[in-house]
Order: C-alpha cells, then sequence, then structure tokens
C-alpha cells in the first residue's frame, strides 16, 4: 500500500520532470530537469528491486552523461529562446504524433496481452538477497561476450570523441613520439676527418 | 481461244505507256507517239479477231486463270479473262476509240510540253479499262475499277499549273472514292457469302444469297445489299446523282481525254459492271429499283442543265451524264443488253462530238463559250459535218445509231411500266426517259446552232480581246483571221467515229433483236422486256418506217424546232425567258446547288472535324494532356516531394516517427 | 502494489514526451540529444518491468548494455555538437538546414 502511493507520487515527478525538460526555456534548466528525472526513476527502479541499475543510472547518467551535458550546454554559446509563438503551433503537432504512439502502445500492451497470464504479485526477495551478486553471476557467465562487447564501444567512444575534437595549433612545441624513433645517426651527425694537430 | 493471244490485248498498251512514259525525253515525240499507236493498234486488231472468233466463228465463251497471284485463307486472287460476248464487244468498242483518240492526240496536244506524258496516260488508260472489262474476278474488275479512277486523276490534272484543273482532279477521285466505298461493301458480300472472288462462283451462289439476309439496317435481303453496294460503284464511276458532281469539271482535262474516258469508255465501266453482274442484280427487285429511279432522274434532270450552259464541253459533258442516266434506266427495267447496246452506239456518237468540239477549240485558238462562237459551218466543213451526223445520231433520228439503240430502250422502259402497273417508280422512269428525249434534241441543236450557224459572234469576240485563255497575251493587236480546218489527224478520227454513228445502229438491231448477247447477260423470265419489244420488231428498215408511229420522233423534232427558234430565228428570246422564269433559270444554272452542298457542307462539315480533332484532340488531349501534361505533373509532384527535404534534423525524426507509427500499426496491430 | 500495467503506462508516456520533444524544440541540438536520452530511459523502465514480473534477470543485464551504449552515443553525440558549433557558431537548429532540397 505505502509501495503504491510511493510509486504515483514518484511517477507524478517524474512525468512533471520530463515535461520539464521539453518546455524550459534555458538549456542548463532543461538539463538539471533531466537530472531530476533521473534521480526519480532510480528512486522507481529502487521500488521495483533493480538496485544495481538504480544506483548505476545515479552514477554513470547522472555523475557522468549529464555532467558532460552540461559542460557542453555551458560551453557554447547558446542563445535564451524568448520567441513563444512558434512553440504552441508545433506543441500541438508534436503532442498529437506523441499521442498516437502513446495510443498505439497502450493498444499493444492491452489488446495483445503478450499470451502472458495476468501477473500475480512477484515475490518480494529476502533481506539478504543481493541483486548485485546475482546479476553478476548471469552477467560473467551467460553475457561474458556482450560485456567484452560494451567495453570496446566504450573504448571506440572515447577515440571517435578525441579524433572528432581534437586541433591542433600551429606553433606549439610539442613531442613527436613517432619522429623521435624515427631518427636516424646520419640526420644529426656528421664525422669530419682531421688531423690531430696543426701543421707548421 | 489463245490464252496468250487475250493476254497481249491488255498488255500491249501497257508496255507502250511504261515506255512512253519513262523513256518519253529518250524516244522523243514521235517515238511516244508511235510505239503508243502501234500498240492500240495491235490491240483493237486483236480484240478485232476475239470478237470475230465469239460472233462469227461460234467460238465458246472463255474463262479461265492467267496467274494466281496469292491465297489467302483458301480465297485464292487470280488475274483470269472472262472472254464472252459482251466482253468482246465492250474490249472492241474500248480499244478502237483508244485508236481514234491517240491518233486524234497528235495533232491536238501538238504544241504541249507534256505530250509523251500524255501518251502514256491514255495507253495506260486503255490497258486499265482493258483488265476490266476482260476480269473474270471482283479483284481484278476492283483493280481496273481504281486503274481507271487513278488514269482519269491524272488525266483530269494534266495541265497540273491550273487551280481549276487540281480542284477538278481531286474532285473526281474523292467522289469515285465515295462510290467505291459502297462498291467495297458489295464485293466484301459476295466474299462473306461465297468465300471467293469469282464471277462463275458468285452467279452459281446467287439464288442461294438471295434468300439469305444481312443483320444490318434492320435486317436487309442480301442480294439488295449486295447490288445496291455494287451499284453506289456504278454511281461513283458513271456519274449518277448525286455522285454525277465530278464530270462536269472534269472537262478541265484535254479535249481527247474528255471524249475518251468521259465519255465513251471509263464512265461506262459501271454500266457495264450492272450488265456484267446481270445475274445478281436479276434476284433483286429492290436494287432495280434503286438503279431505274437514280438512272431516270440523272437522265431527265442533267439534261436540263445542258440548256443553260455556254461551254461547249460542259453541254456535252452533261449530255453524257444524261445518257448514262438513259444507260442506268435500262438496267433498272432488266433491259441489259439494250443498255450495253445504246452503251456501244453512244461511245461512238458522244467522242464523236467531243472530238469535235475539240476541233472547234483548237481552232479558235482554245476558245470554249460558245457565245463566241458561230457560223464555223463555212469555214470547218469536215468538223460540221461530222458534228452534225453526230448531233443527229444523239437526239435519235431515224436511221442512225443512236435512233435503234434509244428507241429501243425508251420501248423497254415503257414495256416494263405496263408488267408493273401502279408502280410510280417505272412510271416516273418512262416519262423521265421520255421527256428527255425533247431535251437532248433541244440542247444538242442549241449546240449545233450556236457553234456553226448563225452570227459570227467570234469575229467581235476577237476584236474586243479574248477568252479566258491568254493564248495570245493581253495589249496585242491581231489581225480577225478566219477559223481553219483542223489538220488531217484531227479530221480523220471525226469521220472514222462518223461512220459507225451513222450506220450501226442499222447494222446491228437485228442482232441485238435476236438475243446476240446469249448467255452473258441473264435475265429472269419475269423481267425480259427485250423479248417482248423484240417481237414488235421487223427489221431496221421497217423501224424507220414505223418511227412516225411513236412518240419520240416528234419530242426530238420538237427539241430540234424549239432551239433552231430560239437561236436561230429570234436569238433575243432565250434572254427574255431566263428573266421571266428567273428562280427554276437560276437553280438550274447553279446545278440545284449540288456543288454548293458538297463544298459548304459536306466539304466544310469535313473540314471542321478534322480542325477539331486536330486542335482538340492531338493538340489538347495528345500533347497537352498526355505529353505536357505528364512532364508537368512530374514537374509538381516532385515540387511537392522536394519540400520534404527541409534541411533540418526534426523534420527528417518527424518523418522517421511517422513511419515508425504507421509500421508500428500495421505490423503489430493487425 | 505495483502491476505491471501501471509501470508500462508510465514508460509510454515518457516515451511519448520525449517524442514530441524532438520535434517541439526548434531551440538547439542539445535538446534533441537530452530527448534521446528521455527515450532510452522510457525504455530501460520496459526491460526492468518486465524482468522483475518474469523474474529473469535478463532484463537488467540489457538495462546494463543499454546504459552502456547510451553513454558512449551521447559522448560521441556532442563532440560531433562541439564540432559543429566550432564550423557553424550556432546550434539553432533552424540555421543547420544545409541539405535542404
Amino acid at each position: 500500500m505505502f509501495v503504491e502511493v510511493l510509486f504515483w507520487v514518484f511517477a507524478a515527478v517524474l512525468v512533471i520532470a520530463a515535461l520539464g525538460v521539453v518546455v524550459a526555456r534555458n538549456p542548463v534548466h532543461s538539463a538539471l530537469w533531466l537530472v531530476f528525472a533521473f534521480f526519480t526513476s532510480a528512486c522507481i527502479w529502487l521500488l521495483l528491486e533493480a538496485e544495481f541499475l538504480a544506483i548505476v543510472l545515479v552514477l554513470v547518467y547522472v555523475g557522468a552523461v549529464m555532467v558532460l551535458f552540461l559542460f557542453v550546454v555551458m560551453m557554447l554559446d547558446i542563445k535564451i529562446e524568448l520567441a513563444r509563438a512558434q512553440f504552441v503551433r508545433y506543441a500541438l503537432v508534436g503532442a498529437l504524433v506523441a499521442g498516437i504512439v502513446l495510443g498505439e502502445i497502450y493498444a499493444v500492451v492491452k489488446v495483445r496481452a503478450l499470451g502472458l497470464p495476468t501477473f500475480a504479485a512477484p515475490v518480494s526477495h529476502p533481506a539478504n538477497y543481493s541483486n548485485t551478486q546475482e546479476l553478476a553471476k548471469v552477467l560473467y557467465t551467460d553475457y561474458v561476450f556482450p560485456f567484452e562487447l560494451a567495453a570496446v564501444i566504450l573504448l571506440v567512444a572515447i577515440v571517435a570523441a578525441i579524433v572528432l575534437t581534437l586541433r591542433r595549433r600551429e606553433g606549439i612545441k610539442v613531442q613527436d613520439v613517432g619522429k623521435q624513433v624515427a631518427a636516424r645517426a646520419k640526420d644529426r651527425l656528421v664525422m669530419v676527418k682531421m688531423d690531430p694537430e696543426k701543421k707548421s | 481461244m489463245n490464252p496468250d493471244l487475250l493476254l497481249a490485248i491488255p498488255l500491249l498498251p501497257l508496255g507502250a505507256a511504261i515506255i512512253a512514259g519513262l523513256f518519253g525525253r529518250v524516244i522523243g515525240r514521235v517515238g511516244a507517239h508511235s510505239i503508243t499507236i502501234l500498240a492500240v493498234g495491235a490491240s483493237t486488231v486483236l480484240s478485232a479477231v476475239v470478237f470475230k472468233q465469239i460472233a462469227f466463228d461460234g467460238v465458246p465463251a472463255y474463262d479461265g486463270t492467267v496467274y494466281t497471284w496469292l491465297v489467302s485463307d483458301d480465297m485464292p486472287m487470280r488475274i483470269g479473262f472472262l472472254v464472252d460476248r459482251l466482253t468482246a464487244m465492250m474490249a472492241l468498242v474500248v480499244s478502237f476509240v483508244s485508236l481514234c483518240v491517240h491518233i486524234y492526240t497528235i495533232g491536238y496536244m501538238h504544241d504541249d510540253p507534256g505530250y509523251q506524258r500524255f501518251f502514256s496516260y491514255i495507253s495506260l488508260f486503255t490497258f486499265s479499262m482493258l483488265m476490266l472489262v476482260m476480269s473474270n474476278n471482283f479483284l481484278q474488275l476492283f483493280f481496273g475499277w481504281e486503274a481507271v479512277g487513278v488514269v482519269s486523276y491524272l488525266l483530269i490534272g494534266f495541265w497540273y499549273t491550273r487551280p481549276t484543273a487540281i480542284f477538278a482532279s481531286l474532285k473526281a477521285f474523292l467522289v469515285n472514292r465515295v462510290g467505291d466505298f459502297g462498291f467495297v461493301l458489295g464485293i466484301a458480300g459476295i466474299v462473306y457469302f461465297t468465300g471467293s472472288l469469282d464471277y462463275a462462283d458468285a452467279f452459281r451462289a446467287a439464288p442461294e444469297i438471295t434468300r439469305q439476309t444481312l443483320p444490318v439496317f434492320g435486317g436487309v435481303n442480301a442480294m439488295t445489299f449486295i447490288c445496291v453496294g455494287l451499284f453506289i460503284g456504278a454511281m461513283g464511276k458513271s456519274a449518277q446523282m448525286p455522285l454525277h458532281v465530278w464530270l462536269p469539271d472534269s472537262m478541265e482535262g484535254p479535249t481527247p481525254i474528255s471524249a475518251l474516258i468521259h465519255a465513251a469508255t471509263m464512265v461506262t465501266a459501271g454500266i457495264f459492271m450492272v450488265a456484267r453482274m446481270s445475274p445478281l442484280f436479276e434476284q433483286s427487285e429492290t436494287a432495280l429499283e434503286v438503279v431505274l429511279v437514280v438512272g431516270a432522274s440523272t437522265a431527265f434532270w442533267m439534261g436540263l442543265l445542258g440548256i443553260v450552259n455556254n461551254d461547249i464541253k460542259r453541254v456535252i459533258a452533261y449530255s453524257t451524264l444524261s445518257q448514262l442516266g438513259y444507260m442506268a434506266v435500262a438496267l433498272g427495267a432488266s433491259a441489259y443488253s439494250v443498255a450495253i447496246y445504246h452503251l456501244m452506239t453512244h461511245a461512238f456518237f458522244k467522242a464523236l462530238l467531243f472530238l469535235a468540239a475539240g476541233s472547234v477549240i483548237i481552232a479558235l485558238h482554245h476558245e470554249q463559250d460558245m457565245r463566241r462562237m458561230g457560223g464555223l459551218a463555212k469555214y470547218m466543213r469536215v468538223t460540221a459535218a461530222t458534228c452534225w451526223v453526230g448531233a443527229l445520231a444523239l437526239i435519235g433520228t431515224p436511221g442512225f445509231a443512236g435512233f435503234y439503240s434509244k428507241d429501243t430502250l425508251i420501248e423497254a422502259v415503257g414495256e416494263s411500266a405496263h408488267r408493273h402497273p401502279g408502280s410510280w417508280i417505272h412510271e416516273y422512269a418512262y416519262l423521265a426517259v421520255l421527256l428527255g428525249v425533247f431535251v437532248t434534241a433541244f440542247y444538242t441543236f442549241r449546240m449545233i446552232f450556236m457553234t456553226f450557224h448563225g452570227e459570227e459572234r467570234w469575229r467581235t469576240a476577237a476584236a474586243e480581246g479574248h477568252g479566258e485563255d491568254a493564248h495570245h497575251g493581253k495589249g496585242q493587236a491581231h489581225e480577225v483571221h478566219a477559223p481553219r480546218e483542223s489538220p488531217w489527224v484531227v479530221t480523220l478520227p471525226l469521220v472514222l467515229l462518223a461512220i459507225p454513228s451513222a450506220i450501226i445502229g442499222f447494222m446491228t438491231i437485228g442482232d441485238l433483236m435476236a438475243g446476240w448477247f446469249g448467255g452473258s447477260i441473264v435475265v429472269a423470265e419475269s423481267h425480259n422486256v427485250v423479248a417482248e419489244v423484240a417481237k414488235e420488231f421487223h427489221g431496221a428498215g421497217a423501224a424507220i418506217l414505223y418511227a412516225p408511229l411513236h412518240l419520240p420522233l416528234y419530242l426530238a423534232a420538237a427539241g430540234v424546232f424549239s432551239a433552231w427558234y430560239l437561236y436561230l430565228r429570234n436569238p433575243a428570246l432565250p434572254a427574255k425567258l431566263a428573266e421571266a422564269l428567273a428562280i427554276p433559270y437560276r437553280i438550274l444554272v447553279n446545278k440545284y446547288y449540288f456543288d454548293w452542298f458538297n463544298e459548304n457542307v459536306l466539304a466544310a462539315l469535313a473540314r471542321g472535324i478534322g480542325k477539331a480533332l486536330w486542335k482538340g484532340g492531338d493538340g489538347a488531349v495528345i500533347d497537352g494532356v498526355l505529353v505536357d501534361g505528364s512532364a508537368r505533373t512530374v514537374d509538381v509532384v516532385a515540387g511537392l516531394l522536394r519540400r520534404m527535404q527541409t534541411g533540418y534534423v526534426y523534420t527528417y525524426a518527424f518523418a522517421m516517427v511517422l513511419g515508425l507509427a504507421v509500421f508500428l500499426y500495421l505490423f503489430v496491430l493487425r | 502494489m505495483i502491476t505491471l500495467p501501471m509501470v508500462l503506462t508510465l514508460s509510454g508516456i515518457l516515451f511519448a514526451i520525449a517524442i514530441a520533444g524532438i520535434f517541439v524544440n526548434r531551440k538547439n541540438v542539445i535538446l534533441l540529444l537530452m530527448c534521446v536520452e528521455l527515450m532510452l530511459l522510457a525504455v530501460n523502465f520496459n526491460f526492468i518491468a518486465f524482468s522483475r514480473f518474469l523474474g529473469d534477470l535478463a532484463g537488467q543485464i540489457f538495462v546494463f548494455f543499454i546504459l552502456t551504449v547510451a553513454a558512449s552515443e551521447a559522448a560521441i553525440g556532442l563532440a560531433i555538437l562541439v564540432v559543429l558549433f566550432r564550423e557553424r557558431g550556432t546550434i539553432h537548429v533552424e540555421e543547420l538546414d544545409t541539405m535542404k532540397g
């Protein structure tokens, strides 16, 4: 009972936060609304007993990704949207399409019923149940290969981001390791034959 | 009968025509006329030989194939000859008149730059006409039919730099085409019922066809349909009303061809064809009645037009139309043999009249208006004399050729009216041919008196300046010299034609009455008016003595007297009469408004339809909608589609989501 | 207690809001990326819900991977954005229409 009420509260807050992302005029505000949304959804996930993921959501998503977003938002010179008139027109179209999609999703869920029996309330786990441990058991055995792949994806992302944004400035003194290693003696040194003493 | 001999008859003129046509410049004028005259002369001799064999030696008729061109769907298309008495007579007439015209042309076309071309054409014509009359199947008949039409077109438009000549030649060809449409339908009917193009098969199947009906126009008797179709072709070729309009205009061509084609031979092709198809026509009373009405109308009403015309050639042309009507009436009365007999005599004296008119025309330097002639008998004795012979023959003077053929014709029609009591068609026909005698005599002698006798109006006409033909140029002072008789090459054919015009009737009427044509013409017993007339016949000489007992003699005399009175005794009277009878006069001068109707209604309609289809159909629909329209549609659609590429990411995202929604609907929810 | 349809409805609403956000937004590209993150969040909700109600941990594993990929995608997206800003001087969506047909 209490859990249900909590869920409703969190759900309401989440929806408001999502709307806030879309509607906010200042992009920084939008980003902050999004952070709020993530926090709230983490709470809901806790209610659904997905503890590990809830914490990961906060740590990774909020802590890294949203921070990154905020960096970029504040770095770029973004003008605050002042005109409101056009917004309303687009909003109607947007609302319409959103409504259609929502309706379809609802229809799928309700009509198809996915061939599943009505769900009985799942049993709450005992206090010593470790979600993290259970996840680890599955992750490192059945899904180890995708795990490695995920790591590679992250690597690709890093490399891509660096490659895209790296600029070379002219005229700075930098070490070029490649050039250092490729240096050869005869490029640096010239042997000159000389007599030991001056002829008188 | 030797098939090679028969083959030579049409092929010799063809060969000469090709040589004179293609190598005319190489062989020169003398070469051109020599080779063609030689060829046509040979044809004439051979035709005479064939005629002798058939008529006197009792050789049976020949019906055979010379060459099979192709076989289509079990129906062979052949070149073949059917030579019986009818054919032999026609072939002889055609080749003889053609020969006379060839000789005449040496004099008439002496100064013309297209000399060789002319000879080539008239030889070609001879070939076509001979193929037509000697044919034994419908295909060859049609070939000859069309070929004479083409050559007629070429010859009417011989002086192709004159717009009137071109107009006339096109008119002739197109009006003929209208007739040909019916003709082809008739032939198609024959093929439909017999599956064959041969005459023999058609004649054999004739009684059977009469029992069938065709599901057109609400169910019409098959034989009636076929015969009417064939007769429509004859109407076009033989210039019956209302397809007569081309014949007066065809006088734009040189006079020799007016004589050859439009008097003696080509126009008689229709008459010949109907006579040849007598086994078919005899099966259908309705068709015969149609022929009767059309022929009678042509005979009388066309004759009236000769009274008001002032061009000497056109008067003779209307005379030809009228006489063709007479022949058609005879056909309609089932007197086929009399029709062909009249055809033969008419060929002689009408060709004679035309050639005589041509002689007058060149003597007066291409003057054709009779109001500028007169009193020429003194200067052109041979021409005048032969022309008188022709005129006397035409009006049916007892003893001359026309008397025997025309009077027999009128009696046969009278007998036919007698056999169909209460039939207005037969009464109308009889009345038409009877009254036509008066009209014929009147316009013929009007022509004679205006041309050869009376005041010498050409003197005053010459002093004023010349006629339509700018032969002497303008503003040139010239002396008024009396016209001289034409050279012997012109007058010889006149004499050659005058002889049969005078005596051939006397010589041959007996044979006709005795049923000379025999099996080549088939007449049903109930229709056989000629046999009835033959019963009254007691010999050629006796017929002359009996002439005063019949009406035609008096009608003819009255006509001659009226012409004498109006044009010699009291020349001012015709003008006053024209004023008094203004409305009938105007109708006659406008030729019953047939030409007006054709040009302003039918031709305008055709042009209007053409223009509508061109501007509306071709221009608006095909060009505008299909061609340009499709291009413009592509342009418009592309313009619309282009707007989807806005360059904004959110538009693309929107499109993606929309697509997703659609797919979701299609694949998940259905 | 919490039922499955409740969670699914919630995630659906979230997803719809995110979609609306994409084309309502005319302001800047960052908002676009944020709406994408919202959509991914909605999907994650679905997975968690089904994992809970089916008792199958595979759902949560999948969320793990989605998180990974979303993070890398956000990083690259922002890098592109930075470069775009360097070139164009603006991230206003309506000014980015060089691909216009």
